[in-house]
């Protein structure tokens, strides 16, 4: 358990290596209502808000990943969230947001610049070289695995703005995350750099990612490019090739 | 589950990928989309890691076309081939544990039926010979038994494609496999028969060589089901890798073992006939009405 500042098992960017522990299982424990989770500590809530915001500020071809609770129109709750998601994007310079429409395995390839997918969250974020990561509306228990996907084999700050409990696999978390805590987390963004933290990418919008995305948002047509998608399997997995192998003759 | 699930929220529109973009401008939800219309919409199923040639994708594929509200409808499947293309289709797709689909899917359809009472939900069994008539053969039948009102559909490729060539009970008697070397001693099981007995409304034993015909079957199984109880479609779709069938002639084989021993055949019980009837009667008046 987290003891005063001690932490239990400190969440931080990896990459980790293949199957971390889970953050739960090392003693990390959920934040409850009106606190934050920063990097295995509980904090309060602002104090999470403004490490989230001060993170995607500042490291690079940070990225929001919404998930089918909030990219879907279900309801006329998800209707009205959509309007506060993209007033916290529009307060991000340089944002890119890259959806997460469902969670169907997408084989054999992927455009890793059009969306990202629990079954290989990680050719997204490697391909995009993403070093900070929102994950919003995205069902907790993809949510969990996708996580520490993630922990494992990238560098990226992930948040997970989370309806329910939180996630402790994220490095940064805060649950029950509605409406208010959407405004909440955008003037949180408004006062960190009104605090002085410059952001990385200052002066530019919501930056298009994938063909699909700048054809739409432009109005032009754009052809969509012959090898941009990703194989998925073993080399897709590891990234590389092995270097040597075992040495069945060895003792 | 509503009519809203199927369309983006404000401003999320323009970042989708574009086949979602597809999907929600010119997909084949809220209409009745037919095989001689393909290539011209997003269909619910385009990319999938099959094998080049495999007979069962081609079904798949149809079935997807044939389904009456694809935006109601929920399948459910298990491990095998099958399921690598059934869930990358756009449509909610539930694995059950090898055995368990057609309890899952009497769970599925009872708690659709109390959630929404006025909107018909479709539940669809879709899974392999292994999975429905060796694995999940108890499931099966009692969900039959219980007249529970889904369709279950057997991609019936008379083998354990995924694992290597394991006979199965659909496997035809003497047939030689990898996994099978001295070869299949039973007879290949009479599932249509045991269906029939087991007071199943409607069954049927198709091949994918007459695309109309597989959309039509999988219609009129989904909408019998609807309304009067359980069916079943047996449907021949040849694993070309384990029965080494050359990619090309993956269709002579199948108008070959159609025209051998698995020619169209179907089942009414004499509830869901008279349902029929009636319906494709409503039907004829109203397209009349329309003209």
């Amino acid at each position: 358990m987290t003891q005063g500042n001690k932490v239990a098992y400190p969440v931080v960017p990896g990459p980790e290596g293949i199957l971390p522990p889970a953050a739960t299982m090392m003693g990390v424990p959920l934040p409850e209502e009106g606190e934050g989770l920063v990097e295995g500590r509980i904090v309060g809530e602002q104090e999470a808000l403004e490490t989230a915001a001060i993170a995607l500020l500042t490291r690079k071809n940070a990225t929001l990943f919404p998930g089918p609770l909030v990219l879907w129109g279900w309801n006329d709750h998800t209707n009205e969230k959509a309007k506060y998601f993209f007033d916290v994007a529009n307060e991000l310079p340089g944002i890119r947001i890259i959806p997460m429409p469902d969670y169907r395995p997408i084989y054999p390839k992927i455009d890793p610049e059009a969306v990202i997918n629990p079954c290989h969250p990680n050719l997204t974020i490697w391909h995009n070289k993403i070093e900070a990561c929102v994950f919003i509306g995205v069902h907790c228990h993809f949510a969990n695995i996708t996580l520490k996907m993630v922990r494992a084999g990238t560098n990226c700050y992930t948040i997970a703005l989370c309806a329910e409990a939180g996630h402790e696999d994220a490095m940064c978390s805060v649950p029950n995350f509605d409406i208010e805590k959407l405004v909440r987390f955008r003037d949180a963004i408004i006062k960190v750099k009104k605090n002085g933290i410059k952001p990385l990418y200052e002066g530019k919008g919501i930056i298009p990612t994938g063909w699909a995305q700048i054809s739409r948002l432009s109005g032009k047509p754009v052809e969509k490019p012959k090898d941009d998608l990703l194989e998925v399997g073993v080399t897709g997995a590891f990234s590389h090739e092995l270097e040597t192998g075992l040495d069945d003759t060895a003792e | 589950m509503s009519l809203k699930t199927i369309q983006a929220a404000p401003g999320f529109q323009d970042y989708l990928p574009k086949e979602y973009q597809d999907l929600l401008e010119d997909g084949p939800f809220f209409q009745q989309r037919k095989v001689s219309e393909l290539g011209s919409f997003k269909e619910a199923i385009e990319e999938h890691p099959m094998c080049a040639g495999c007979a069962m994708t081609l079904f798949i594929r149809l079935v997807y076309v044939g389904l009456p509200s694809l935006e109601h409808t929920v399948i459910c499947g298990t491990a095998g081939c099958g399921r690598l293309a059934i869930s990358q289709g756009a449509v909610p797709f539930v694995y059950g544990n090898y055995g368990d689909t057609n309890a899952v899917a009497t769970g599925l359809k009872r708690g659709l039926d109390i959630r929404f009472k006025d909107q018909p939900k479709d539940v669809v069994v879709m899974a392999g010979d292994g999975g429905l008539a060796d694995i999940g053969f108890h499931a099966v039948m009692h969900s039959w038994f219980r007249k529970e009102k889904f369709t279950t559909i057997m991609l019936d490729n008379e083998v354990y494609g995924n694992t290597g060539g394991q006979d199965s009970g659909m496997t035809q008697k003497g047939m030689v496999m990898k996994m099978a070397p001295t070869g299949k001693k039973f007879e290949k099981m009479d599932m249509l028969g045991l269906a029939k007995t087991a007071g199943v409304a409607y069954t049927a034993r198709i091949s994918p060589t007459n695309p109309t015909r597989v959309a039509n079957t999988v219609r009129k199984a989904v909408l019998i089901a609807r309304e009067v109880g359980p069916t079943f479609i047996q449907a021949y779709t040849s694993c070309n890798i384990e029965y080494a069938i050359p990619t090309p002639k993956v269709m002579d084989d199948a108008r070959e073992v159609e025209k051998d021993r698995y020619g169209y055949l179907e089942y009414f019980s004499d509830e869901a006939k008279t349902y029929w009837e009636e319906s494709e009667k409503e039907r004829k008046r109203l397209r009349k009405a329309e003209k």
